[in-house]
């Protein structure tokens, strides 16, 4: 068993970084997630590691960074909160494009705009559709505890260098800020230079030997049919996630009349939810969907068929709903309940706006 | 066992600090913890308070709208908390700088005069340490042993020498406990 602590979600986010053999974080500080940088400069990981970090001038910055490193085949990454996030989208769309892996994280706030430091699920969407221009996807993780903050910077490099894809892990204020116990792994070193040409030399801009073309790193084609062909690929890609990748948790399904729906920590209030309306005696299951890009459709569709309905509980107005619609195609009721600006339901009110939604016609 | 707890008072009081150790000593206990502290602007003054979940289970929510126990340390914070006690749940209050004390009649309610005794110690700091005795005096949720073991492991190695003086504030609060009325 690894090293046993109590720590903040955002203070793992360094941790695990540093234990998987992070090469670099680059980033440019923003509440609620400063603690990630924090965190790294009070550990000093270039003094054992050799890991960099290094604060940018700006978030366009700090990915554009991400963007060269991530060319070189280092394990590179970058952390912020939605304002910063939308600044990198740019940066994000071309890293997309030049089909390079690296791990981003927003820790996301309340917005639009500049709007509020405090805790929100609104920047769903922008995850998970892109956000930048261009038909690219992330491959988003939605972690719901600080454990999981831990073990999904672990899993994100992996699946960034499976795919060679960006992966976002999309917390939002309450992880960030929440402190629970967490299991560090052991701490792995970082790839040598033999390493990374074994794993990503067919690639990465590592030095050319003259056996070989020059790898090129760009997202740049004016030739419109090799530029569908980039295209094309990447779609390959996106449907390989959809077919391997999809992560959920399904809690108290299988003998439920009605499903909540809800991702990080909304899920978490929702599981006491799901604890209240049953000491009630109204049978309520909960889907947690882990990948929000792919996402669970297949389990939402084959519940569709069972169940009276569907809630879907977001700290937003109402983004995932639409996936879940998509998924559940009109087989049952959908609908949604959720909080803006900062505002966090507690498992009361959610259980309220359940029998709402659902019950109120039935008594 | 499942123990949720709001403490709730002025930034500056050590409201996060001693929902960390109390946090810890559940780690060293071997249960299940959480701590969600209030977050932004309060740390500058203000209103802070945070919310701890014990449990030998797996933790939902740690976002609440009711507690087994309020630990209240102003007035502010007692106007917004009294009300979100659960029926036959406790509340501990330091009476200090309190105008109106609680009034509920199905609830267990208590006080230490943290602030006072904390002075009377000649040490204010340790103010968040006799509270904290206090309650593990009404509600022995934690061994005073794990309690220590927390706080060694939440204290930085320099601060370590401060831990005796630590201890003894927790002595004090348990003594010093006064039961308001019971359910």
């Amino acid at each position: 068993m690894g090293e046993l602590r109590l720590m903040k979600g955002n203070e793992v986010i360094a941790e695990a970084a540093i234990r998987c053999g992070c090469d670099g974080y680059f980033g440019y500080p923003i509440t609620p997630q400063s603690e990630v940088m924090e965190t790294l400069m009070t550990l000093r990981p270039w003094e054992t590691t050799g890991m960099v970090v290094l604060q940018a001038e700006s978030e366009i910055a700090s990915i554009h960074m991400v963007y060269g490193a991530a060319g070189a085949g280092k394990r590179v990454m970058t952390s912020s909160s939605s304002p910063g996030i939308s600044l990198m989208a740019e940066g994000i769309s071309y890293i997309a494009g030049s089909e390079l892996p690296c791990v981003i994280v927003n820790v996301q706030r309340g917005g639009p705009g500049l709007g509020t430091i405090q805790p929100s699920q609104a920047d769903y969407n922008q995850a998970t559709k892109g956000g930048g221009h261009g038909d690219y996807s992330l491959l988003v993780l939605a972690p719901a505890s600080v454990q999981e903050m831990h073990d999904f910077v672990i899993l994100g490099f992996e699946l960034a260098f499976k795919f060679r894809n960006p992966v976002m892990i999309l917390a939002d204020g309450v992880i960030g800020q929440l402190m629970e116990k967490v299991e560090l792994i052991d701490q792995r070193p970082r790839w040598t230079n033999e390493q990374i040409l074994e794993i990503s030399g067919n690639w990465a801009t590592i030095g050319k030997p003259s056996s070989r073309k020059k790898h090129v790193i760009t997202s740049l084609e004016m030739d419109s049919n090799m530029m569908e062909n980039n295209n094309l690929r990447l779609q390959a890609k996106y449907t390989q996630m959809k077919d391997e990748e999809v992560r959920y948790e399904a809690i108290a399904c299988e003998d439920a009349d009605y499903i909540v729906v809800a991702f990080g920590s909304a899920a978490r209030i929702c599981q006491k939810t799901v604890q209240i309306a049953r000491k009630k005696g109204i049978k309520v299951g909960l889907i947690r969907p882990i990948t929000l890009f792919p996402f669970p459709e297949k389990i939402i569709a084959e519940y569709a068929a069972k169940v009276k309905g569907f809630l879907s509980v977001e700290f937003n107005a109402g983004q995932m709903v639409n996936d879940i619609r998509l998924a559940v195609n009109g087989v049952t009721k959908v609908e949604y309940f959720g909080r803006m600006g900062g505002i966090v339901p507690t498992p009361d009110e959610v259980e309220d706006a359940l029998e709402q939604r659902f019950l109120i016609g039935d008594l | 066992m499942t123990e949720e707890i709001i403490i709730a008072g002025f930034g500056g009081q050590g409201v996060l600090s001693m929902g960390k150790i109390l946090a810890y000593s559940g780690v060293m206990q071997d249960q299940e913890v959480a701590w969600f502290p209030s977050y932004g602007p309060e740390m500058r003054g203000g209103t802070a308070n945070v919310t701890v979940i014990l449990s030998d289970e797996r933790i939902s929510s740690p976002i609440l709208h009711e507690f087994d126990t309020a630990i209240i340390l102003n007035q502010q914070s007692m106007d917004k908390f009294e009300s979100r006690v659960k029926t036959g749940g406790m509340l501990l209050y330091d009476p200090n700088g309190i105008l109106h004390h609680p009034t509920r009649k199905d609830i267990t309610i208590l006080k230490v005069e943290g602030s006072r005794l904390a002075v009377e110690m000649g040490n204010p700091l340790t103010f968040n340490m006799i509270v904290l005795g206090a309650f593990l005096k009404a509600k022995p949720v934690i061994k005073l042993e794990n309690v220590k073991k927390g706080l060694e492991k939440s204290l930085p190695e320099r601060h370590h020498k401060l831990i005796p003086l630590n201890l003894q504030a927790i002595e004090i609060g348990q003594e010093h406990l006064v039961v308001v009325q019971t359910v």
